[in-house]
């Protein structure tokens, strides 16, 4: 087994990359994938809450580096996936506290043992960064259809393809359909051909998200969600398969159930 | 009234594509238009010196082919040049 080692980071901050660090490697477990997540946003612990697994931290990644515990012990396995586990941040110590080629050491250490290392990274482009982005073999770039967003990822995508990392991928979060119809939102088109990367996952604005975030249950976990199906189409797209971008459109939606039930009627 | 209208709503998109058009442009090249134009006057003083162009109609811009930058100069020639030497 050889790990790919995926590194999701942004710009700007708070665009989602810790959702979607989560739900992509539950997505990544459900289809039989072995797989460990990295909180890299050390002082700023969040994978571990968002997951729902914070109450069984013992050891956490700078406790690894600096030798306090074995990696195994550091590994919080997830019992809701067969394998899935979780390797926190520090939560009192600061970014100095981790190299990038400690990152590369830990992660060659977890390379025979799993299909998918995931690694959520802070936000901009300081160590936090630098750390996340050393041992990649794929970066996700996150971003927001809005401008300040867009502007930072480009920002990103150019350091990425600078350290020889790139061409880095592309999440499109929290796209409103509704106001791309008003045309008062960037479409996923618009920002592919600003940012010329490859687009890998477009997840709509959806209200589950912060439900699910708050009972510590990613999105991902409920079946039916526009944006639980969205992030396990780029999970999909990771393993290297062809699938079509969701129609986030609701009305046409309904109107398609609508036109379809009459069809079906007339028969 | 209808600029008032679109000022409030709609086609807000726009705006914001062609804005980050041209600052991704600037960011991704370290070129502010400042620069752009001064090495637009440069350059036009070198190639004054060969040959006889028509200042008003030397257009430099920097375009965008994927994520390469481009430096793009249209420069037409004075026609007299060629009945001079001729
Ligand atoms: N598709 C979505 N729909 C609705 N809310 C979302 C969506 N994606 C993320 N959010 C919410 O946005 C907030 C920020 O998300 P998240 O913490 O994943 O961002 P981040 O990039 O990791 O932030 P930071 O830079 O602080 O680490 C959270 O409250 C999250 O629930
Ligand atoms: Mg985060």
């Amino acid at each position: 087994m050889t790990a790919t080692i995926v590194t999701i980071t942004s710009g700007k901050g708070g665009v989602g990359k810790t959702t979607t660090t989560a739900n992509v490697a539950i997505a990544l477990a459900e289809l039989g994938e072995k797989v460990v997540c990295i909180d890299g946003d050390i002082g700023l612990r969040n994978l571990d809450i968002v997951m729902g697994l914070e109450n069984r931290i013992v050891y956490d990644l700078v406790d690894v580096i600096e030798g306090r515990c074995r990696l195994r012990q550091a590994m919080i396995r997830d019992k809701r996936m067969s394998e899935l586990y979780l390797i926190p941040a520090a939560q009192t110590r600061d970014k100095s506290s981790v190299s990038p080629s400690d990152m590369v050491r830990l992660c060659d250490q977890l390379r025979d043992e799993f299909d998918w290392v995931l690694i959520d990274s802070s936000a901009g482009i300081e160590r936090g960064f630098r750390n996340a982005l050393a041992p990649a073999d794929i970066v996700l770039v996150v971003t927001n259809p809005e401008v300040s967003a867009v502007r930072d990822a480009d920002r990103i995508i150019g350091l990425v393809e600078a350290e020889e990392k790139g061409p880095a991928k592309l999440v499109i979060n929290r796209l409103n359909p509704e106001l791309v119809k008003r045309g008062d939102m960037l479409t996923a088109e618009d920002v592919v051909e600003l940012l010329a990367v490859e687009l890998v996952g477009i997840v709509p604005e959806d209200q589950s998200v912060v439900v699910s975030t708050n009972r510590g249950q990613p999105v991902v976990m409920e079946a039916k969600t526009k944006a639980g199906q969205a992030f396990r189409n780029v999970a999909l797209r990771l393993q290297g398969q062809e699938v079509p971008f969701l129609d986030l459109d609701e009305r046409k939606d309904i109107f398609q159930k609508l036109s379809n039930m009459l069809r079906s009627g007339g028969d | 009234m209808a600029a008032w209208r679109s000022r409030r709503s709609g086609r807000s998109a726009n705006a914001a594509k062609e804005r980050l058009k041209l600052v991704l442009i600037h960011d991704r090249t370290d070129l502010t238009p400042k620069a752009v134009n001064n090495l637009k006057n440069e350059l036009m003083e070198v190639i004054s010196r060969y040959i006889a162009i028509d200042p008003e109609a030397v257009r430099i811009a920097v375009t965008q082919d994927g994520r390469e930058q481009r430096l793009v100069a249209d420069i037409p020639i004075k026609s007299s040049t060629r009945r001079k030497i001729g």
